[in-house]
């Protein structure tokens, strides 16, 4: 009986032919889920991101009660045993209930950067393709300069000019990483804006508006988000790399990049303060990576 | 012919002086919007109400921002960088001082990734789907991943602290600053100019760890994009073709593949060299060394913006420099683009 109905739900999914957009939509889901799961690195990045995500929802009972902020001065810099599996840091705060929390900065931040980034540079770019003209070379006149610069940099000069703290370190993150994401809108829209649809669409009197936001940006959207993944391990490096030089989360709020710039005085002497969250930093953006990377063999075989 | 070559040499130029005006009208309304006062940075906050007016109207503050912008504009173009705020010496000699360090970091760093990113790549491509290629891949794939910044602090750690294999943080050992006359600021060269062997071996081991680190991010980035460049050519059928005519498998990936990828790969390495000359900030930071990224850094924390200013004109410079660079290799490296 349920191998019966099971076998018509995966005849439903995988139909050529979908009678409705439903199906079409739920069969797309259901062969990327399955060229995901087949293919190992990006099942493990994958589960590295489930992982993460899991984590920070249960940071609270994960780390058994310690607080990621509470300091005990007269149980500095501790060395990992059972009470403190990773040891403790320069305030004597607990370095694995830091951690723990320092996942959900992390999301926090990688999350608010793309919804930031995505929608600024789908509207300069597909804006730029489809009005052409003076309007198109401005707008990519813009967007090189922005793509000239070291992306750190500008970063760092947004993050300086508008103080330290998370929101102000997601604005100067999204204010550098937006240009790839108008690139690659207006090169998807110079096609799409040539295909024989757009024409009918527009003989039938579709507005401007309307064939953007109904025919345009549906089609540009797969390849932003397949490019958003790939980025956010870059998202959550760059993010590293501010609160390392202090212009991240601000104390006590527990981050990665400055839980490593906190270690860096001790290095020599306690090498776990440092190592332990640069560890995080990596495993996460490995996972990242290796989404990505089967994302795109997923939805964009040609380019890999 | 000659009107076609001055018009497309013209719009390069008229596209990359816009690109300098872009990046220096960025870099100056950041430098405004900052909530550090520039007057309080030059007279210090136990200066009295008249003096701290007087400089206000000195630096030109009670202006509109595009008049400021214009004036600094036509100040820059004279030559004229400002002083630093932070060091009180002209932002040009700055520089001067930082940039070599920046250099000798970066062409090192860009070397070693270029000779072993480039095979790897295209090993990685002749061997697709083998052990070759995943070990590539595999590197590859930590080098995007790994926070540059706790590689170096790691690297410290492991071959400074534990092995003391290399110098620590800096240049030179504080014994040896000073000493050698600095010709082009490049210590390597300065002090095999002068003989001073001892300290360019001193100087050598303060650069081989950051160097190193440096290299394989590039070299990461690098074979990357060789391998898929490469795996683009080696499906074309003049590959094939080739094959057919009797060329080895190695014949035909060095001399008839390697050829066709060499513009999009000098591309990539002008894209690489250029980020790591823009000053590699974290790496800098960690490794404590006076370079441009630093530079800028501090100028930054410190609201210093003539600093920051002549530093991204700087990098504005570079990033020029580096593309006209690369548009020269291309002449030479694709017979197509001679003629035109």
């Amino acid at each position: 009986m349920t191998t019966t109905s099971e076998q018509k739900l995966s005849q439903w999914l995988q139909d050529d032919a979908p009678t409705s957009s439903r199906q079409a939509v739920a069969g797309n889901i259901y062969r990327g889920v399955r060229a995901i799961v087949s293919n190992p690195a990006a099942l493990a990045g994958l589960i590295i991101v489930a992982m993460l995500i899991l984590l920070a929802i249960l940071a609270p009972q994960l780390a058994r009660g310690i607080s990621p902020i509470e300091q005990n001065l007269s149980n500095r810099l501790h060395v990992p045993d059972a009470a403190h599996w990773f040891g403790t840091d320069e305030l004597g705060r607990d370095i694995y209930a830091r951690t723990l929390y320092g996942a959900r900065v992390t999301i926090a931040m990688v999350v608010l950067v793309s919804v930031i980034v995505g929608p600024i540079g789908l509207a300069v770019g597909t804006l730029a393709g489809f009005l052409g003209g003076w309007i198109d070379a401005l707008l990519m006149r813009i967007t090189d300069i922005f793509l000239a610069f070291p992306g750190l940099v500008l970063a760092l000069a947004f993050a300086a000019a508008l103080g330290p703290g998370i929101e102000n370190a997601v604005i100067a993150i999204s204010l550098t990483a937006w240009p790839p994401y108008a690139r690659i809108a207006r090169a998807e829209t110079v096609t799409i804006a040539k295909s024989d649809y757009i024409a009918a669409a527009k003989m039938l009197g579709a507005s401007t508006w309307r064939i953007l936001f109904k025919h345009i940006v549906p089609l540009c959207l797969s390849s932003v988000i397949v490019r958003l993944t790939l980025d956010m391990a870059g998202i959550i490096l760059t993010a590293a790399g501010l609160g390392f030089l202090g212009l991240g989360a601000q104390p006590p709020t527990a981050e990665w990049g400055a839980m490593v710039s906190a270690g860096r005085e001790v290095i020599l002497d306690q090498w776990w303060v440092a190592t332990i969250p640069g560890i995080a930093i990596f495993v996460v953006s490995l996972g990242f990576n290796l989404l990505g990377d089967g994302l795109r063999d997923v939805f964009d075989p040609k380019s890999s | 012919m000659a009107r076609l070559l001055v018009q497309r040499v013209g719009a390069f130029f008229a596209s990359l002086a816009l690109t300098f005006v872009g990046l220096t009208a960025i870099t100056f309304l950041i430098s405004r919007l900052t909530k550090i006062d520039p007057v309080l940075a030059i007279v210090g906050d136990k200066a009295s109400k008249a003096i701290y007016d007087k400089t206000y109207i000195a630096l030109g503050l009670d202006k509109p921002l595009i008049v400021q912008y214009a004036a600094y504009l036509r100040k820059l173009i004279s030559g004229d960088f400002g002083t630093s705020v932070l060091t009180s010496r002209p932002v040009l000699s700055d520089l001067l001082h930082v940039f070599p360090a920046t250099f000798e970091l970066a062409t090192i760093a860009t070397i070693v990734g270029v000779l072993i990113g480039v095979p790897a790549g295209v090993l990685a491509a002749a061997r697709k789907d083998q052990w070759p290629d995943h070990v590539v891949r595999v590197l590859c794939l930590f080098g995007y991943s790994i926070p540059v910044f706790w590689l170096g602090l790691v690297g410290l750690f492991f071959f400074y602290g534990k092995l003391g294999w290399v110098s620590g943080t800096g240049r030179l050992d504080i014994a040896f600053d000073d000493i050698v006359t600095a010709r082009t600021g490049i210590l390597l060269i300065d002090s095999a100019i002068s003989g001073e062997w001892e300290i360019f071996r001193n100087a050598f081991s303060h650069l081989i760890l950051p160097a190193g680190i440096l290299a394989y991010f590039s070299l990461a980035y690098i074979a990357r994009m060789t391998r898929s460049f490469m795996i683009d050519q080696l499906g074309q059928e003049y590959i094939i073709a080739a094959r057919i005519k009797g060329r080895t498998y190695w014949g035909a990936v060095w001399k008839h593949a390697f050829p066709n990828i060499m513009v999009p790969l000098i591309t990539v390495i002008g894209l690489s060299y250029a980020s790591l000359l823009e000053g590699a900030v974290l790496t800098e930071t960690v490794f404590a060394w006076p370079g441009l990224g630093q530079y800028i850094t501090r100028a930054l924390f410190n609201s210093d913006m003539n600093a920051v200013l002549g530093g991204t004109v700087l990098v504005g410079a570079v990033f020029i420099g580096v593309n006209l660079f690369c548009d020269f290799l291309y002449k030479i490296f694709d017979p197509r683009l001679r003629s035109t």
